[in-house]
């Protein structure tokens, strides 16, 4: 897996796309996900992980990153092995402390109503979790997950 | 249609539709503290029978309501909490602070004090 985020592998399959910052999407972007996914045939708990952590990415982007103004979301998701790895980048305003962002509760705009549990959940609902953000330039989240009931923690090392 | 709204013996009865995202919870958000407000209302009942996605806008909302409810010295419960979102549940802390009912009567009858 760390081979995977430091992109040593050849991946067999891949998808990317890029729209708007608009919430409308982010239903669009965790059923895309999901429904590149399902070729690793993950079991049905895998996958709605997968689409939860997926639209908790995609919501950060749109409410922090861009701060409900208009810029663009990329995410590219791609497949080696039973294994997918996804990136959800964006050009906003980014995270000046990553580790403060990951504490649970903690919450950058209490006002909005946000639990504070967001990267929480993503962090436990996928296999690993990167944060890269660059205040003033974007933030660019990768998640792996194995799916397929194939845990990567079985596997021997 | 993400919300439908019913008042039962002076609760209020909102069964959420859908999926259950940041852009869904703003409209629901809005329709529940408006008919809270309208009717007068400090009992809440929120029904997922139909909710199969969630993410932690979610939870936010469903802390959100409990603030409201509270605040207007009111009690709030959940019912119908299907399989798919346990996990998130019981990560949020939510079922520490708020009663969850296998059935819509039966929150409704617990909110009302019976």
């Amino acid at each position: 897996m760390t081979e995977y985020l430091q992109e040593k592998v050849h991946v067999q399959n891949y998808i990317r796309m890029q729209f708007p910052s608009c919430s409308a999407n982010e239903s669009f972007a965790r059923v895309a996900v999901a429904s590149f996914v399902a070729q690793l045939d993950p079991t049905l708990e895998e996958l709605t992980e997968l689409k939860t952590a997926v639209s908790e990415a995609v919501t950060n982007a749109i409410i922090h990153g861009y701060e409900n103004s208009f810029g663009e979301i990329r995410i590219e998701c791609s497949l080696y092995d039973q294994t997918v790895k996804i990136t959800i980048e964006d050009d906003g305003v980014g995270i000046e402390d990553v580790d403060m962002a990951r504490q649970p509760l903690y919450t950058s705009r209490p006002e909005l109503e946000r639990s504070g549990m967001g990267l929480t959940i993503m962090e436990s609902f996928v296999d690993r979790m990167e944060i890269q953000s660059e205040p003033g330039q974007g933030t660019r989240v990768t998640l792996v997950k194995s799916m397929g009931g194939q845990k990567t923690s079985q596997r021997p090392s | 249609m993400s919300l439908q709204t019913t008042t039962i013996s002076g609760v209020l009865v909102a069964r959420l539709q859908g999926e259950l995202d940041h852009h869904a919870v703003e409209k629901i958000r809005e329709d529940i503290e408006q008919t809270v407000q309208q009717e007068g209302i400090n009992r809440l009942v929120l029904s997922f029978a139909n909710i199969h996605f969630m993410d932690s806008s979610g939870i936010g909302l469903v802390l959100g309501r409990l603030r409201t409810i509270q605040a207007l010295g009111g009690k709030m419960a959940l019912c119908e909490v299907q399989n798919s979102l346990q996990k998130i549940f019981e990560m949020s802390g939510i079922l520490k602070v708020l009663k969850l009912f296998p059935s819509e009567q039966e929150a409704i009858e617990y909110v009302r004090g019976e």
